[in-house]
């Protein structure tokens, strides 16, 4: 029964993909992205990645979605056929490549070990000191949170900083150079009164979703990542149907990038204590007199820097692209 | 605080640059961005000399040990690399303040150098670190904060290289982590002192010849290995000067380092030559990238594009080492690795000096401009006669132990193409020389000054180091022999 189930995503994801291939509007390929987004979730789901499919449902289908909309509505909404027919564009060569890549990658899988496997290596060298102790060194039952957030705290780090380099380049690309937004525009959906009617009832509610996801990461699939980007979605439904005027009250550029470079920067200070008490960089056993404690206060606070870091990033990004959008006038 | 130094390289540019987002006023950033930087820089000759000490440093991250936590490992092969770039940066970043002046505009100054800082920390992290996956988190912080300098180029050209070099990098980092997960998957580990250990048992597996084939074209994408540089002149060519300075002498430098430390350290010499006909592939693609990159490098009127060119030959030089396959071989390639830093950041600095005065760096506008900036185009020559590899310099240096190498492996057709290589950068470095010194002054030749000395004395501390270390080899030979020692000594 499974297996059937895993044929139906499968097959779904394959039409999908070929469909955004084929797709001229792009408007139609956001939305397909965003499906293929929440298929690979489920596919992730089936597979008991709960952690990965709350992240791909969150960011696949959800946060690049939008991104993705913001942007359309700057540069249009067709694909506009290749200007010059004598352009670089060889669709043959690109399809024998492609083809030979997902051949050779389909020749690597032969000598894989079997999905599950219990003797496959994954299993037996390094995940069993994960599974057996952390319950004990870190003590907290969602072991993912405990590698990504301890054991490989580091990489978790480095994430957030690439998150925090998006952020950076969306800023020093394309923010406004004019030094004020013009006039008001009315927002794009602000005739809707169900929807704005309804959303106000919703964004509180996700605003507190996104508090519980960054908080109960400890216990269930979640964490900073995904939390980060919930809140900030509560913001994107505010601009859209109130007008990034109204928005942009309660968000002040100063603020958000300050919190943006915080958010890393509580991060990166979590891991400077350590050193200041006498431990490797990051080692949270050394933040309080007892191991398991200092673990705890260790993966609240990088949690939380993770949580305000991608919220502001997304935030900023969002207004960036919105706000440019407004100062180039009404799009085409 | 001595113990932590192997991270404390990597963290201190990271967190100084959302520091710098915090200070915004862009003196004030700049100031501190360069200060983070030589402190970067001081940690590294630290580092270095204890390397050179007391061996290889091992840090483990968070205090879980390898291969259930990520370890920072530097030794002999990379310590020399962070020197390189974070000197360079820090040089760089002295002229930065007056180069950028005519080529960004001033509200964006500040993220400008955040995005430098967060580039430096990628590319050390990248070197410094002893986990494949963290390889990757790395590499990502790299490439975003490149594709950012990148773009913010005076030319809108600039825009459209970048997002060349977006795709091309995207792909080059997607093979790589496909790569890393293949391998992942054989051996159930990240580490890169663990994987060397548990790849043998499973070496003969098709799923680990595609992780390996994945990785090394992964690699060659991020050097701009010919024929997959395509993304690099352009890039090159419309990024801000003071950006191609930087990222001409270290970023791609990295991306061989990866390639060597995987090759012989990861999946080891025998794994990497006798399953695969790298030796073959290396070599004609290291030297088909020389003469063609180079000849492609004379027909340029854009002295950056020019450099860039010929920075994709230099990289065949690089490949041609690797291919050797021996202890010289190698020792070559690192060498001419930290050489070929020190002289196209030379060169390139150079040119950042002339964009700043004519705005431009095209030949056709450069008549008799030695004559009106004869100390940035003495420093041209100086750096150009060390790409050729005249005695004295460090390309002379390179371009000596790359020969013996060939002919300690017989492969005289091989040497005779590496002489071909230097007689093709006479020829480009040569036009250059001819139009600036020997062409008279003409009325197109605008009437500018001798750049500003916020610019010169960066650009000679660089020259200078070209002919020191092209004098007294003794510290960077000595280095290159140790790291290739190791490299041939600890091989399983």
């Amino acid at each position: 029964m499974e297996s059937f189930i895993h044929i139906i995503i499968l097959s779904m994801l394959v039409t999908t993909a070929v469909a955004i291939v084929r797709v001229k509007d792009l408007f139609a390929v956001t939305m397909l992205a965003g499906i293929y987004g929440l298929l690979s979730a489920s596919f992730f789901v089936l597979m008991d990645a709960h952690d990965v499919a709350f992240t791909e449902a969150a960011v696949g289908a959800g946060i690049s979605t939008i991104l993705i909309l913001t942007t359309l509505s700057m540069t249009g909404r067709f694909e506009k056929a290749a200007e010059n027919p004598k352009s670089n564009y060889k669709p043959a060569l690109a399809l024998a490549l492609v083809t030979v890549t997902g051949a050779l990658l389909i020749y690597g899988t032969q000598d894989m070990p079997a999905f599950g496997a219990a003797d496959a290596p994954v299993q037996t060298h390094v995940v069993p000191r994960y599974l057996n102790d952390s319950a004990t060194e870190i003590d907290i039952p969602n072991v993912v949170a405990s590698v990504l957030a301890s054991y490989r705290g580091y990489d978790t780090f480095g994430e957030v900083v690439v998150i925090f380099t998006a952020g950076i380049g969306v800023l020093a690309l394309i923010m406004s150079t004019a030094s004020k937004a013009p006039v008001a525009l009315r927002a794009s959906m602000e005739e809707h009164v169900v929807l704005r009617i309804v959303s106000k009832m919703l964004i509180p509610l996700i605003m507190i979703f996104g508090l519980y996801v960054q908080f109960h990461g400890e216990y269930g699939p979640g964490g900073g990542f995904q939390a980060g980007v919930i809140f900030a979605s509560a913001f994107f439904l505010y601009a859209m149907l109130f007008g990034l005027t109204a928005a942009r009250k309660v968000v002040n550029n100063t603020w958000i990038q300050a919190l943006a470079a915080l958010g890393v920067l509580l991060y990166g200070s979590v891991g400077v204590l350590a050193m200041i008490n006498g431990g490797n960089f990051l080692d949270y056993n050394f933040l309080a007199q007892d191991d398991v404690h200092g673990q705890h206060m260790g993966i609240l606070f990088v949690e939380l820097g993770v949580g305000i870091t991608v919220a502001s990033v997304m935030i900023i990004i969002f207004f960036t692209f919105s706000t440019r959008k407004q100062r180039d006038g009404e799009p085409d | 605080m001595i113990v932590h130094l192997s991270v404390l390289q990597v963290i201190i540019p990271l967190m100084a640059a959302p520091a710098c987002l915090l200070l915004r006023k862009r003196e004030l950033v700049w100031a501190f961005a360069t200060l983070a930087t030589f402190l970067t820089f001081a940690v590294s000759v630290l580092l270095l000399s204890q390397v050179m000490q007391s061996g290889a440093i091992s840090y483990e991250m968070g205090g879980w040990e390898a291969p259930w936590g990520i370890e920072y490992r530097i030794d002999m092969l990379n310590a020399p690399l962070l020197v390189l770039i974070s000197g360079i940066s820090a040089i760089a970043l002295l002229a930065a303040r007056t180069s950028i002046e005519n080529e960004i505009p001033e509200n964006r100054h500040s993220f400008f150098y955040i995005a430098w800082l967060l580039c430096m920390a990628g590319l050390l992290g990248i070197t410094a670190t002893g986990d494949a996956f963290n390889v990757f988190v790395f590499l990502e912080i790299s490439s975003l904060a490149t594709y950012t300098l990148i773009a913010l180029g005076k030319d809108r050209r600039a825009l459209w290289a970048s997002f060349q070099y977006l795709v091309a990098g995207t792909i080059g980092a997607t093979f790589i982590l496909i790569g890393i997960g293949l391998m992942y998957v054989m051996t159930g580990t990240l580490n890169m002192a663990d994987l060397a250990q548990r790849l043998p048992e499973v070496e003969n597996t098709k799923t680990v010849f595609t992780a390996f084939a994945f990785f090394i074209v992964g690699v060659c994408m991020k050097l701009a290995l010919f024929p997959l540089h395509l993304w690099l002149p352009n890039a090159y060519a419309f990024a801000p000067s003071i950006v191609t300075t930087f990222l001409a002498a270290t970023a791609t430098k990295v991306a061989v380092y990866v390639m060597i430390r995987f090759i012989f350290d990861v999946f080891g010499f025998e794994f990497s030559f006798t399953h695969f006909p790298l030796q073959e592939i290396l070599m004609t693609l290291g030297i088909a990238g020389i003469f063609v990159a180079s000849i492609v490098a004379i027909y340029q009127d854009n002295l950056k594009r020019m450099l860039a060119y010929s920075s994709v030959a230099q990289i065949g030089y690089l490949i041609l080492g690797i291919s050797f396959a021996s202890q010289t071989g190698i020792m070559a390639t690192l060498l001419h690795m930290l050489n070929h830093g020190l002289m196209k950041g030379a060169l390139f600095l150079s040119m950042a000096a002339v964009v700043y005065r004519l705005g431009v760096a095209n030949l056709s506008q450069m008549h008799g401009i030695a004559s009106r900036m004869p100390l940035t185009m003495a420093a041209f020559l100086i750096g150009g006669l060390s790409l050729i590899g005249v005695p004295l310099t460090v390309g002379f240096i390179s371009k000596w132990y790359l020969v013996s190498a060939a002919l300690e492996n017989g492969w005289w057709p091989v040497a005779a193409a590496i002489l071909l290589g230097s007689l093709l950068s006479v020829i480009y470095i040569w036009r250059v020389i001819e139009v600036a010194y020997f062409k008279s002054v003409t009325e197109s030749t605008p009437d500018v000054k001798e750049a500003p000395f916020s610019i010169l004395i960066p650009l000679w501390i660089l020259v200078l180091a070209n002919l020191y270390f092209g004098i007294d080899t003794s510290l960077t030979v000595s280095v290159t022999q140790m790291a290739a020692a190791d490299l041939f000594g600890g091989l399983r």
